[in-house]
C-alpha cells in the first residue's frame, strides 16, 4: 500500500514548485514523511466519524487535484468537474450493485471510463477558449443529474432513488473497523495518484502542459502538439476526478442524482482556488476547505450560514490571493529572508 | 489597524480553522447503561438534518418550526422532567452532506434519535446506515411509500400520508362517483410521480386497464404540459387526476379551461396550495376541483374559531414570531415534532432506542392540534404509516370546502 521508494522523490519534488535539484533528503522530504506518518496513525486516535470526514477530505482533495491538472497546470477552465465525479461514483455503484464487482476493481473502471469521456469531451473543447470552455463544461454539470434521472437508463442508475452501495469490509486479518479501512485504502490511492501527478508535472509532458498554459503559440512553435496534450490532459483530469468520485461512493455508501448537482462543481472550483492553482499539496487544503468551512459557517450562524461562508471565503482570498500554497511559499520566503537578515543587525 | 497584528490574526485564522477543527473533539464518555446514548437524568438529546440552504431551502422553515416546538415543550417542563436538546444540521438537500451530518449527530453528538429528517433522497442516503446502527429514524418528513417497511427497515418510520395511499384514495373516489369514467393521469416522471401512479393503478384494481386511458408524464425541466392536456381531451377523458407540482398543476388547470375541457378534476396534495397553484391558474378556473387534505390550511378562514388553530397561532406568536403564518411547513413542523414528543412521553423512564421504536409502533388515536378534525395517528408493529386518513375538499372559487368522511388508502 505504501508507494515504491522511487516515488517518494517526485512527491517531495512536487512540494517545491520549481525543483532546484537539492540534495536528498531535503527538509521537504522530512516534512512529507512526517505528514504521511501522522496520516497513518491518526485513525487510532480519532472517532470513526472524524476518520470518515478525513477520508472525505482526501477524496475532495483528489477531485480537486484532477481539476488542478486541467485548470491549474494546463489553463483550461472547467466549471463542470462535478459531472466526472458523479460519473465515477455511478460507475462504482453500478458495478458493485448490479454486477457484484469487488470494490477495488471499480476504481480502475471508473478512472478508465472517465478518461475516455473526458478525452472525448476534450476534442470539441479544443475549439473553445476561456469563458466559452467554462460555459461548455458548465453544461456538463447541469446535464448530468438529468441524464441520471432519465428513465431509459433507470435499470442501471436506479433513477431518482439512487443506488445503495455496501461499505467495503476491512480484511479479516486487520483489527480495524470499516471506516478506518476505507481511510487507509483512500490514503493509499491518494498517495499513488498524487505521486503520479507529481511525476507528470515534473516530466517533459508536464512542462509541455504548462507551456501550453503560459503561451500556447510559443509552445506550438517549439513543436508541442497542443491539441493532443490538451485533450490528453482533459482525459487525465477526468480520470483523477472520476477515481475520487468512485471513492466518494464507497465512503458515502449511496449515490443519487441530487448528490452531484451544480454546487459540487462549484465547490471543487472553490477548493482549487483556495488551495492554490498549480499546487499539488494545495489540493488537500482545498479539500479541507470544501468539507469543513460550510460546517463552520453553520456553527457560527444557521440563518446566515451563506453569508458567513462568503465572508470566510473573501477573507481567505484576501489573505491568500494565490491560495494556501502561494501563501505558504510567501511565508517561508519571508521567514528565511528575515532569518538571514537578523544576524547582521 | 496596526500591520503586524492584523496580519497575524488574519493569517492564523484560516489555518486554525482548517487544521484544528477535526482534532478538537475527543471521544465522548459513554452514556448510562440503563438508557440509550444522549439521555441523562435531566436531558434528552435529539437531532435531525434539514435544508437551510441550497435549492430547496424554502423547506428549512420546517426545521425552525420544529425547534420552536421543542422550545415550548422545554418551557412547559420537558418530557417526564427531561429537557429536549434539539440539534438540527443543514444538509443543503445534498445526500452526501446528509450522511456526513447524520454521522456527526449519531457518533459525535451522540443523539438519542433522528427526529423528522427532511427529504426523500436525503433520507434514502442514511436509510441503510440508520438501520445498520440501530438508530431510530423517526417520522421522516417525506411522502415516499418506502418508509413503511417495518420488516426490512425496522428503525425507520414515515409520518405523513404517503403518495401511494393518496393515489388509492383518488381511485376509490372515482370508482364510487364515476364508475365508467375514462381517466387521464398527469404525473412527474420520478419516484413521487410513479408512487402516485402505482397507488391509482392498485386502487382501480382489475378495472385499471379499462378505465385508465392516458398516463402522461412530464419532466420538471419541461416548458409546458399543454400537449399532455390536449392529448387527454382528445382521448375523451372525463376524469383528470392531476398529481403535478404547483407550476405544472397551474398550467394544466389553465389549459383545461382554455380548451373548455371540464372533467372530474382531482388535484393531488402536492399541488393544492391556493397561493402556489390555484391563484396562478386563475381562481375562476379552479371551481369544482377536488383534492385531499390532512392538515388544517392556515390560510383558510374556516378555522378562525377552531381551538387547534388558535393554539397554533399562539404558538407561532410566542415561539416562532418570525415564521410565515401562511406557510404549510410551519404547520407541518410542530405537528411532526409533537409526535416525537408523544413517543418520548410514552417511553417513560425506559429511554432505550429499542423502546423508542416499540413506542413509535404503539401510537393509539394520538391527536395533533393542526390535523383535520377526526384524524388520529395510529401505528402498530406491522404498520409504520402514522397519518393515514385524509378528507376530500372541493374548491368553491374562494377556498377549499372539506366534505365527506375521512378516507383511508392504507397500502399493505
Amino acid at each position: 500500500m505504501t508507494t515504491p521508494q522511487q516515488d517518494s522523490g517526485p512527491i517531495a519534488a512536487a512540494f517545491r514548485a520549481r525543483a532546484r535539484g537539492a540534495a536528498w533528503p531535503t527538509p521537504r522530504h522530512w516534512l512529507l514523511a512526517g505528514a504521511v506518518a501522522v496520516a497513518l496513525v491518526l485513525p487510532f486516535f480519532l472517532q470513526d466519524f472524524l476518520v470518515f470526514q478525513l477520508t472525505e477530505v482526501m477524496i475532495y482533495g483528489l477531485a480537486i487535484l484532477g481539476l488542478n491538472l486541467l485548470t491549474g497546470f494546463n489553463g483550461q477552465f472547467s466549471v463542470g468537474h462535478g459531472a466526472f465525479y458523479g460519473l465515477g461514483a455511478y460507475v462504482t455503484a453500478i458495478l458493485m450493485s448490479r454486477y457484484e464487482v469487488p470494490y477495488y476493481w471499480t476504481l480502475p473502471a471508473a478512472g478508465g471510463i472517465c478518461f475516455v469521456v473526458g478525452f472525448l469531451f476534450g476534442l470539441p473543447a479544443l475549439r473553445l477558449e476561456g469563458l466559452y470552455l467554462a460555459l461548455a463544461t458548465f453544461a456538463l454539470a447541469v446535464a448530468l443529474p438529468q441524464v441520471l434521472k432519465f428513465h431509459g437508463l433507470e435499470a442501471w442508475t436506479g433513477g431518482v432513488q439512487g443506488i445503495v452501495v455496501d461499505q467495503p469490509d476491512a480484511p479479516s486479518f486487520l483489527p480495524i473497523g470499516e471506516d478506518q479501512w476505507l481511510y487507509y485504502f483512500t490514503l493509499a490511492v491518494v498517495l499513488i495518484m498524487f505521486a503520479g501527478a507529481a511525476n507528470i508535472v515534473k516530466s517533459r509532458t508536464g512542462r509541455a502542459i504548462m507551456a501550453i498554459r503560459d503561451h500556447p503559440l510559443a509552445a506550438t512553435a517549439m513543436g508541442i502538439n497542443a491539441p493532443l496534450y490538451k485533450t490528453l490532459t482533459f482525459g487525465v483530469s477526468a480520470l483523477y476526478t472520476g477515481v475520487a468520485g468512485a471513492l466518494g461512493a464507497l465512503a458515502v455508501q449511496f449515490v443519487a442524482p441530487d448528490s452531484f448537482g451544480l454546487f459540487l462543481s462549484i465547490y471543487l472550483l472553490v477548493g482549487l482556488i483556495i488551495g492554490g492553482m498549480g499546487s499539488l499539496p494545495g489540493c488537500l487544503f482545498g479539500g479541507l476547505f470544501v468539507l469543513y468551512v460550510p460546517n463552520l459557517a453553520q456553527e457560527v450562524s444557521r440563518g446566515l450560514a451563506g453569508v458567513v461562508y462568503g465572508v470566510i471565503m473573501l477573507l481567505v482570498i484576501f489573505v491568500m490571493p494565490s491560495g494556501a500554497a502561494g501563501f505558504t511559499r510567501l511565508v517561508v520566503a519571508r521567514l528565511s529572508r528575515s532569518g538571514r537578515r537578523e544576524p547582521p543587525s | 489597524m496596526k500591520q503586524p497584528t492584523r496580519r497575524t490574526i488574519l493569517s492564523a485564522a484560516p489555518a486554525a480553522l482548517a487544521f484544528g477543527a477535526p482534532l478538537l473533539s475527543a471521544r465522548p464518555a459513554r452514556a448510562a447503561k440503563s438508557s440509550g446514548p444522549g439521555v441523562t437524568d435531566t436531558t434528552i438529546k435529539i437531532g435531525n438534518t434539514c435544508f437551510y440552504s441550497g435549492p430547496a431551502s424554502s423547506y428549512g422553515t420546517i426545521g425552525r418550526a420544529m425547534a420552536a416546538y421543542y422550545k415550548m415543550v422545554n418551557e412547559q417542563g420537558g418530557v417526564n422532567g427531561r429537557k429536549i436538546i434539539f440539534i438540527s444540521y443543514d444538509d443543503a438537500y445534498s445526500p452526501p452532506k446528509t450522511v456526513e451530518m447524520t454521522r456527526k449527530l449519531v457518533e459525535q453528538d451522540q443523539v438519542f434519535l433522528d427526529a423528522g429528517p427532511l427529504g426523500t433522497p436525503t433520507n434514502s442516503a442514511i436509510w441503510h446506515y440508520m438501520n445498520q446502527h440501530k438508530v431510530p429514524q423517526l417520522f421522516v418528513s417525506t411522502g415516499a411509500t418506502k418508509w413503511d417497511d417495518p420488516k426490512g427497515h425496522p428503525w425507520t418510520i414515515g409520518w405523513q400520508p404517503n403518495y401511494q395511499s393518496e393515489g388509492r384514495i383518488y381511485a376509490a373516489y372515482v370508482l364510487e362517483h364515476k364508475p365508467d369514467g375514462k381517466i387521464g393521469v398527469l404525473y412527474q416522471d420520478d419516484d413521487f410521480g410513479k408512487d402516485y401512479l402505482k397507488g391509482i393503478v392498485d386502487g382501480l384494481g382489475d378495472k385499471a386497464a379499462a378505465m385508465l386511458k392516458v398516463k402522461a408524464s412530464y419532466e420538471t425541466t419541461d416548458a409546458t404540459v399543454d400537449s399532455e392536456i390536449i392529448g387527454m381531451k382528445a382521448a375523451g377523458c372525463d376524469v383528470f387526476i392531476n398529481t403535478a407540482i404547483p407550476k405544472f398543476a397551474a398550467q394544466s388547470i389553465r389549459k383545461a379551461a382554455e380548451l373548455e375541457w371540464k372533467p372530474l378534476h382531482i388535484l393531488s396534495s402536492i399541488g393544492n396550495s391556493v397561493a402556489a397553484t390555484l391563484q396562478p391558474a386563475g381562481l375562476e378556473n379552479c371551481k369544482g376541483i377536488l383534492s385531499d387534505f390532512y392538515l388544517k390550511d392556515p390560510t383558510d378562514p374556516a378555522w378562525k374559531d377552531d381551538p387547534g388553530y388558535k393554539w397554533w397561532v399562539a404558538f407561532m406568536d410566542k415561539y416562532y414570531p418570525g415564521g410565515d403564518k401562511t406557510d404549510g411547513g410551519n404547520v407541518y413542523g410542530p405537528s411532526n415534532a409533537a409526535t416525537i414528543v408523544q413517543v418520548l412521553q410514552q417511553c417513560g423512564d425506559d429511554l432505550t432506542r429499542e423502546n423508542v421504536m416499540k413506542q413509535a409502533a404503539n401510537l393509539r388515536d394520538f391527536r395533533v392540534p393542526m390535523l383535520l378534525p377526526g384524524i388520529t395517528i395510529n401505528t402498530s408493529p406491522s404498520d409504520f404509516a402514522p397519518v393515514k386518513q385524509v378528507q376530500m375538499g372541493r374548491f368553491d372559487g374562494e377556498r377549499w370546502r372539506l366534505f365527506g368522511p375521512l378516507l383511508t388508502g392504507a397500502v399493505g
